[in-house]
């Protein structure tokens, strides 16, 4: 057993079949759709923070990979400097990044560099944490380089430990997997009423979430402390595949597929700050982005029940004027020329 | 004149439906004080009840949110959480008694926690990863995610645990597991608490056991 668990990349084979199946069937998938979902698949169990200080890793290595661990779960350290929203990495991304069918992240850190089609050119593992501090934390990136980019993709790659790079099947758990599609179209008032039965005693009514003396406890889903129009949950599909697979919390696929679509619709239906690719008009913005992006999020949409366009505003949230300086950021343009 | 006679009268009753509301609510720590008579023998005087090794620990209350304590009161009344000393006391106070103890003891200064110095280095590590941290490959959340930075307690919905007698965690971390305490929002503590293994109930308790519960106790120690 502690040698299928070194290897830590379980291919269903062999004596890692054994590890496999209790591991799936007891933390990351339900029990009867693992054989079929797991069967030619990487499913990769990330190390744990103990693992970190059990390991042979240079002491100065263990320093930097803890800090980016820090950084992940308590990126509000970054406010005002590089967050301007009230969240975290692990918001979205439960369990410190390692849990599947919640956006793992070491996902990134075996398939990257590679073609991004939200940015239409190649981007490594640096420019798509940027990615992240520009639209989820509607925030300005820590420099490519910089101790915090460096210590953030330390953790990522970290994580990877084990796995293959550019594997060859498709990975276990990726993303945020929407449920199927709902019976009903997806409906705005009970989507609301969905929301105020299972999701409102820690997110409020309001979609504020929940600061306790100051401190982060629960994120807001809307509004100014959420992430920006430009933030890849900001699609209902991935708002509700995020929903379907991890709330409430600790009861991963509880919901039904129906409520997981109706919840997403609602909230994807409110108000967060202005996508920083914004060119100052909606629709113009909701086009020329539609085909990479809003095709699938409802910005530059009327709202049925009141007439409100999403998006329609320039309130870029807290960061006001400040402009992240990776979004637009032309890339390989010698290449392109060929 | 008419708009104006509107916006007025609505006002009115704006006023009437928030007071009505803070009427029903509203507890009193000095009616509450006299209410509480009763509940001193076991959750004494200061609020801070005691653990009880190998018996029932009586919880303490000082410092706990006091409509997290008026739902509990009103859920042994009900029936909604099972337990046949605190029904018989429950049932001794009415809607308004319920709110006044809440409020007198919300309002006590929060008492150390009990039983959490017996257990050992590793025990209490373990604690502190799932108060902390969790443990994700059991998909057990962390504690703080809901019971907030430092396990304090997070509005009338989550109680603070840190500083809470260890015997007492314990025992509603099995409730919860076998079933017998069900009146948690959503089964959020029941999903969590069936995840966990004997050891992890003891090492959390034993961990929250020996925390400051409020910034004054984190001063004070």
């Amino acid at each position: 057993m502690t040698i299928c668990r070194r290897s830590l990349v379980i291919t269903l084979t062999g004596c890692s079949l054994a590890f496999g199946t209790i591991y799936t069937a007891t933390v990351f998938a339900q029990p009867e759709e693992r054989p079929d979902a797991a069967l030619n698949m990487l499913v990769h169990e990330p190390p744990t923070m103990e693992d970190l200080e059990n390991s042979e890793l240079h002491p100065e290595l263990k320093k930097v990979i803890r800090y980016g661990h820090d950084l992940f779960t308590n990126t509000q350290q970054l406010r005002g400097e590089n967050v301007f929203n009230d969240m975290n990495c692990s918001s979205c991304h439960l369990g410190e990044g390692r849990v599947p069918f919640s956006a793992p992240v070491w996902a990134v850190a075996i398939t990257l560099p590679d073609f991004r089609g939200k940015n239409q050119h190649v981007n490594n593992l640096e420019e798509r944490i940027a990615g992240c501090f520009a639209y989820s934390m509607n925030g300005v990136p820590p420099e490519y380089g910089s101790d915090e980019m460096l210590a953030l993709s330390a953790y990522h790659q970290w994580l990877a430990t084990g796995a293959p790079m550019y594997p060859d099947k498709p990975i276990y758990g990726r993303g945020f997997p929407a449920p199927d599609e709902p019976a009903e179209e997806p409906d705005y008032a009970r989507g609301e009423a969905a929301y105020q039965e299972n999701c409102s005693i820690c997110h409020q009514n309001d979609g504020s979430g929940h600061y306790e003396n100051g401190e982060y406890v629960f994120p807001a889903p809307w509004g100014d402390g959420s992430n920006n129009w430009g933030a890849g949950i900001a699609r209902v599909e991935t708002m509700a595949g995020f929903i379907y697979q991890n709330m409430p919390l600790g009861q991963p696929r509880s919901l039904s597929d129906q409520d997981a679509w109706d919840i997403a619709y609602f909230i994807s239906s409110q108000e967060r700050p202005q996508d920083p690719r914004y060119t100052g008009d909606v629709a113009e913005t909701a086009e020329r982005f539609g085909p990479t992006f809003h095709n699938r999020s409802l910005y530059g949409q009327t709202r049925e029940h009141d007439g409100h366009v999403l998006g329609d505003h320039d309130n870029f949230g807290e960061k006001g004027d400040l402009k992240p300086w990776n979004v637009g950021m032309p890339r390989f343009e010698n290449l392109s020329e060929e | 004149m008419n708009k104006k006679y509107l916006s007025r009268f609505g006002l009115l009753i704006g006023i009437s439906l928030v007071t009505g509301g803070a009427l029903a609510q509203q507890g009193d720590a000095e009616r509450g004080q006299a209410a509480a008579a009763t509940c001193t023998a076991c959750h004494q005087a200061d609020g801070s009840g005691m653990n009880v090794p190998n018996g029932e620990s009586w919880p303490r209350l000082a410092g706990l949110n006091a409509d997290y304590i008026a739902k509990q009161l009103h859920d042994f009344k009900a029936g909604q959480r099972q337990n046949a000393t605190m029904m018989t006391f429950a049932n001794m106070l009415d809607d308004q008694q319920i709110a006044d103890v809440a409020e007198y003891y919300s309002q006590m200064p929060v008492t150390p926690g009990q039983g959490g110095d017996e257990a050992d280095e590793a025990l209490l590590a373990r604690g502190q990863q799932l108060a902390e941290r969790g443990d994700w490959n059991a998909y057990i959340v962390s504690c703080q995610s809901c019971h907030g930075p430092g396990g304090t307690g997070v509005g009338s919905t989550f109680p603070g645990v840190a500083s809470q007698h260890a015997g007492y965690i314990s025992a509603q971390l099995r409730a919860w597991k076998n079933e017998t305490r069900i009146n948690d929002p959503q089964n959020l503590m029941g999903a969590i608490a069936k995840r966990m293994s004997d050891n992890d109930i003891q090492a959390v308790s034993a961990w929250y056991a020996m925390q400051p519960g409020s910034e004054e106790q984190e001063t004070a120690q």
